[in-house]
């Protein structure tokens, strides 16, 4: 069980140092990809079929986004040099920051044995006091639903900044200037734009 | 039938007529799976954001194959703004109810049998209503991205003397 | 232990590709990694050995989840932030769209040389 683990994770650190280095664009996004697929796979034989189902179909749509970003250009291929002070920096306080954690690594409880002195709770009278048969639902929604309203939230705030972001702006006396206007449409737009609506 | 038949034969919007077939079929099988992850989530693995996203995901399919006016024609902005805030009110007005047994987020509604579909309170409307705000989200999100840059193209065909809107 | 220090060494790996690179689009990818490597740190610490997913099927006796039963409390957690991570990662790409449409390429340091 180990043995496979270790495999899986080793995968996926060669498949992100392949979307690291790869100077197309478009490779090293299906490369996340396949990290993305890979991780579905862990989180399966760990014991969290929730998290796999919903990392499986979230990692479709991360895809999808990151490829309409990048064929907005002509030249997928990167250019240039690298400037050598931030590769260089980065390396010596990476390397000191993964010498350090080694030794804290140690200090973690054993890997299957989690201390779970508030799940022994939930996993003994969940199902009875809530009356789901699903505990991580049970907790997701009834002991800790405060904590899903913050991700309600932060999901609809992230939301309405990108629309924000995105708007069509308009400039008023400056029309010889500025003829094109770049955004998403409101609706008296699409319906000049847009025969047949 | 007219209209179905030169939409999947246009080739010059969305993709080939193989795809768009293969896709009319499909959707209605992914929106299905969708519900019932959606509403067996306290049963079953799933719950409200994995269903919500299932979801969302058969809308970008459909966006994906026939191309953005038919997308935009089926759900419009106006309506998936409705729908997100809807959502997020239903969740925090069954939050609130909770104040009448007690305390803020109370499970309020009878309990049940285990194992049965209507049990366990009011787990299954949250499950509904976040459902609701993740797929109105995230389709949200996917129509401003692909129709951004709209504009540029149509602008382009125009002549420089024409006034803009 | 091996285990977490790899995911470790993933969030380094994901932290160095967000700070040397130059692309923008490169950047976004760095911040992908380093948001699997965190959700999978989580889930790694909260396995038990020989461990059954947390759900209770019909056959079931009791008392067999306080014995065999994975931590679910981080699952939890894992789930909302997973979709979180595609909300944020919307944003920076709208971001880069309009960065792309004012100063016409994804390159960092000629932006920062541009001014106005």
């Amino acid at each position: 069980m180990e043995i496979l683990l270790l495999f899986l994770l080793a995968f996926m650190i060669i498949g992100s140092i392949i979307a690291i280095e790869t100077k197309n664009l478009l490779s090293s996004v299906i490369s996340v990809g396949v990290v993305g697929f890979s991780l579905s796979i862990i989180f399966l034989m760990l014991g969290a079929p929730d998290i796999a189902i919903t990392q499986v179909v979230v990692e479709i749509l991360i895809l999808v986004v990151l490829i309409r970003a990048t064929i907005t250009t002509d030249n997928t291929a990167i250019e240039g040099a690298r400037d050598n002070f931030p590769f260089v920096s980065s390396l010596i306080f990476f390397g000191l920051f993964l010498i350090f954690a080694w030794f804290a690594v140690q200090e973690l409880p054993r890997f299957g044995e989690p201390l779970m002195r508030v799940s022994k709770r939930y996993l003994e009278s969940g199902a009875r006091e809530t009356g789901a048969t699903n505990i991580v639902t049970s907790i997701l929604l009834d002991y800790r639903g405060y904590d899903t309203i913050g991700e309600a939230t932060v999901l609809f705030t992230s939301i309405i900044g990108a629309f924000v972001i995105l708007r069509r702006r308009g400039r008023k006396g400056k029309a010889e200037a500025d003829t094109e206007k770049f955004g998403i449409l409101e609706d008296e737009d699409i319906k000049k734009n847009f025969e047949g609506f | 039938m007219d209209r179905l038949e030169s939409e999947i034969r246009d080739t010059s919007k969305g993709m080939t007529p193989i795809v768009k077939t293969v896709v009319r079929f499909v959707m209605g099988i992914i929106v299905i799976f969708g519900a019932y992850i959606v509403l067996f989530g306290h049963l079953t693995p799933g719950g409200g954001f994995a269903g919500g996203v299932i979801l969302a995901a058969a809308y970008v399919v459909l966006v994906l194959a026939f191309g953005r006016e038919l997308g935009l024609s089926k759900m419009s902005n106006k309506a998936a703004s409705i729908l997100d805030n809807f959502g997020a009110l239903a969740f925090i007005s069954l939050g609130l109810l909770g104040f009448t047994g007690g305390w803020f987020f109370l499970n309020f509604l009878p309990k049940g049998k285990m194992f049965d579909l209507f049990s366990a309170g009011d787990i299954p409307l949250m499950n509904i209503a976040i459902g609701i705000k993740v797929t109105a989200s995230l389709f949200a999100i996917f129509i401003a991205l692909s129709i951004f840059g709209r504009v540029i193209y149509k602008m382009s065909d125009l002549d420089d003397s024409e006034s803009e809107e | 232990m091996i285990l977490y220090f790899l995911s470790l060494v993933l969030l380094v790996m994901g932290l160095y590709c967000l700070i040397a690179k130059k692309n923008i689009v490169k950047k976004i990818v760095g911040i992908v990694i380093t948001e699997y490597s965190i959700n999978l740190f989580l889930i790694l610490v909260g396995y038990r050995k020989d461990g059954v997913a947390p759900i209770l099927l019909k056959g079931m006796h009791h008392g067999e989840l306080v014995q065999h039963g994975v931590d679910p409390l981080p699952q939890a957690l894992v789930l909302t932030s997973i979709v979180i991570g595609l909300g944020t990662l919307a944003l920076m790409v709208a971001l880069c769209l309009r960065m792309y449409e004012k100063y016409k390429t994804f390159d960092m340091s000629k932006i920062n040389k541009l001014r106005g």
